[in-house]
């Protein structure tokens, strides 16, 4: 694995090469440069999705919720998928362990490899060994991915005892470990506690126990804080951040908060109307986001340091609907930069200035008409 | 009625007012609000008056259902809201901000305390005089959701309010209906859907439309977009802001997202277990925090900008906000305080309940050491995000015509 020229094409078929193109002259890429060189013994991607398309089979017809998703994900790495309700961020996640209820959903196509494992083509007992065991998972809301009628202890000690076969008593160690590592005060005092008992903060605090207790390689947090407020948001993702750096655990953090995707991930994925229309860097997509919708969301957003209360720019309109996306462009009806050519085609994802910053939109192609 | 140069200070045309048509006494009153919202702090009378408001609710346990305690939801707190002002209210969730909107408008009655409304005090109005200042006090829920009836249409819900103060006549009030739909932004051909039938943000937009249908003057806005969408929380943003200016309403803005308080607000108040902990002008308030909460809480707010984020210092406060049953001894902040920590425990922490004190001109805290806070550089990361100067992430449009915002 060389480095090379950062002119070099970063990509392919809506792939993201991002070992193809480090540029150790900016900041950004000296980090890559790190974590490619500590990844190297792997040589290969944690996750690898190509093409995922999942479906929904309704009576009013077939919701095209992700639609040829392709995105990598490194060993270790934090990426965030950011977008608005509908756009297909946690339909992308679920896809990923395989939990669409079907019917009605379904994985019509596309391959997910994840640590070498083709994982859409496993058994459903191979695939829940995996679950669990290698990846782990924190969703929304704390008090309903809880059992109510399970003290935590057990709840902890569960996935410990089925995937890592411990004894009852070792896994309650475990369980005791992983309670104090994540910051609950008198863990072994507290085993016996039922979630009702915990606040919406220390309930997330058991979650991610219980998502860790197997020391899993990436760790799925789907709006971990969302239901949370902002003081205890902090410590969570503090928590999170801290202990994915110690595990080495990698971490798809799904958010609708961009100040929350700013602070916690090395790579972003813009999604909307169930694609991604802008991936790069978290400083690429902030900074010099070239996506007509990435933009919309940066700026509508009312800033702390704002002074004046000028008027809020706003995305007008409402996403499309995702039975019949059509073929253009889908932001295409609430873009203000929108042309003829946005109407008759799709654009691709296509290379930006920036390592693996990919963006879908003719305008902000080489030669299109946004400045 | 033509009371257009004098002040709503006058007791007599207070309480004519509370009796006529709301919407004279808007444009009566306009003018003279307009003023009081370029001239922030003159000697006007206040719209609102909330003097020592306590709004407890009982706990009851036992076999014999025994009242055992009271939580605290909120605890003497003092304030005003001028006409034409929007006020602010932040904290956590179980900090009182929403209890505090619901008394204001006596969907709760207080506990002790009073709460005045142009001049009258709500708690000693009758049945009939209470009804008629309702239609000058309106509110607009968090959950577009649940705030609708599901099984009646638009026309019907937004129509309600004019039915039950006998407000037009059925021809007028489909007109009024269809009016209203457009001034929030909907197509008046929508009035006889269903609420199931819109987005989240048109549900919203009906439930403006609905708090706009009697005209008030007094709207209490209770996270009116905490439930919204990125982009859709700055369309009815933007839709609050421009009634605001078209009708000269009045606003309690409540909500947990600092920046869209900071927003909207001409001053804030910083709620913490049930007391007012900080209240000023926004600039103020967020630039040059006078309360070590106010402090934590700002700096807890994620900023989406890669580059602040990397470098700013966060105060974690360690662990829950203690129960309303039980509030702290002393200040209620001073369990989870890093101000008390770094000045080594102070006793009067405590001890002695801080009052709501005036540290710098209009800027009031409730901190024993606001002197020590207001010097510390923590909670001002935002500050440092190059946006305040920056242009918009958005290029200029080019060739085609610039959008109408």
């Amino acid at each position: 694995m060389t480095v090379s020229d950062p002119q070099a094409p970063a990509g392919g078929a809506g792939v993201t090469e991002l070992d193809e193109s480090v540029d150790i002259a900016t900041e950004e890429g000296r980090r890559l440069a790190e974590r490619l060189a500590d990844n190297r013994p792997h040589a290969r991607k944690l996750l690898e999705v190509r093409n995922l398309s999942t479906q929904f089979f309704t009576r009013d017809g077939v919701v095209h919720a992700v639609d040829e998703v392709s995105f990598d994900l490194d060993y270790g790495e934090t990426l965030g998928l950011v977008g608005e309700s509908g756009c297909g961020k946690s339909v992308t996640a679920l896809s990923l362990v395989r939990l669409i209820p079907d019917p009605p959903g379904q994985i019509v196509d596309g391959q997910i490899i994840f640590d070498g494992i083709d994982i859409l083509k496993l058994s459903r007992a191979e695939m829940r060994r995996l679950r669990g065991r290698k990846i782990g998972f924190i969703f929304q809301d704390p008090m309903t991915s809880l059992n109510p009628t399970l003290p935590i202890g057990f709840q902890i000690s569960e996935s410990a005892r089925t995937h890592l076969g411990l004894s009852r008593s070792a896994a309650g160690d475990r369980a005791v470990e992983l309670l104090s590592k994540v910051g609950i005060p008198r863990a072994r005092d507290r085993m016996g506690d039922y979630p009702h008992q915990f606040s919406g903060g220390m309930r997330q605090r058991v979650m991610i126990a219980i998502a860790l207790a197997c020391d899993p390689m990436l760790l799925l947090a789907d709006e971990p804080t969302t239901a949370l407020d902002v003081t205890i948001q902090a410590q969570i993702l503090d928590l999170i951040r801290s202990l994915s750096a110690e595990f080495g655990t990698a971490v798809i953090l799904i958010t609708h908060d961009l100040g929350i995707a700013a602070g916690m991930c090395n790579r972003v994925n813009v999604m909307y109307a169930g694609r991604i229309v802008e991936t790069g860097v978290v400083d690429d997509v902030f900074e010099k986001a070239r996506h007509p919708y990435a933009w919309g969301l940066l700026d509508s957003l009312p800033r702390l340091n704002e002074t004046k209360a000028a008027r809020l720019r706003t995305i007008e309109g409402l996403p499309p609907d995702l039975i019949d996306p059509g073929v253009e462009c889908r932001f295409s009806p609430r873009c203000h930069y929108v042309q003829d050519k946005c109407r008759t085609a799709e654009p691709e994802l296509t290379p930006r200035e920036g390592v693996g910053h990919l963006a879908r939109c003719f305008g902000t192609e080489p030669g299109g008409w946004i400045p | 009625m033509d009371p257009v140069t004098s002040a709503p200070d006058d007791g007599a045309m207070a309480a004519a007012n509370a009796a006529t048509e709301a919407a004279d006494a808007a444009t009566a009153a306009s003018d003279a609000a307009n003023t009081a919202r370029i001239t922030a702090g003159n000697e006007q009378r206040a719209l609102i008056e909330v003097d020592h408001l306590k709004v407890y609710f009982p706990i009851y346990s036992g076999l014999l259902q025994r009242r055992s305690g009271d939580v605290h939801a909120v605890d003497d707190i003092t304030f005003d809201i001028k006409r034409g002002e929007t006020l602010g209210l932040v904290g956590e969730s179980g900090c009182g901000k929403s209890t505090t909107g619901r008394a204001l408008i006596r969907l709760r009655n207080p506990t002790s305390g009073t709460v005045t409304f142009d001049g009258r005090d709500l708690m000693s109005l009758s049945r009939e005089e209470l009804r008629l200042t309702r239609r000058r006090m309106q509110i607009i829920f968090q959950d577009p959701y649940s705030s609708l009836n599901p099984r009646m249409t638009v026309s019907s819900i937004i129509g309600e309010p004019l039915e039950t103060h006998n407000l037009g006549s059925k021809a007028s009030r489909s007109d009024r209906v269809a009016e209203l739909l457009e001034l929030v932004g909907l197509n008046a051909n929508y009035r006889n859907r269903y609420p199931h039938e819109f987005s989240g943000g048109q549900r919203q937009r009906i439930g403006v439309a609905r708090a706009l249908a009697v005209e008030p003057e007094f709207i209490v806005c209770d996270e009116p977009i905490s439930a919204l969408d990125v982009s859709i929380q700055a369309q009815v943003l933007n839709l609050l802001v421009e009634l605001r200016e078209k009708f000269n309403l009045t606003y309690l803005f409540i909500a947990h997202d600092l920046s869209v308080v900071r927003h909207i607000s001409d001053r804030v108040g910083v709620m913490y277990l049930g007391k007012m902990v900080e209240m000023g002008p926004p600039n103020t308030i967020y630039d040059g925090p006078g309360h070590p909460y106010t402090r934590a809480l700002l700096s807890a707010v994620p900023i989406p900008d890669p580059k602040t984020e990397r470098k700013r210092k966060r105060v974690i406060l360690t662990g829950d906000v203690p129960s309303p049953v039980n509030p702290p001894p002393g200040c209620r902040f001073h369990t989870r305080c890093w101000l008390y920590e770094r000045l080594g425990k102070p006793e009067t922490c405590r001890t002695d309940e801080p009052v709501l004190r005036q540290i710098q001109p209009e800027h009031f805290a409730a901190c024993h050491f606001a002197e020590d806070a207001l010097k510390s550089d923590v909670g001002v990361a935002h500050l440092d995000e190059p946006r305040a100067q920056a242009p918009l992430a958005s290029p200029p449009v080019p060739i085609v015509a610039a959008p109408t915002n």
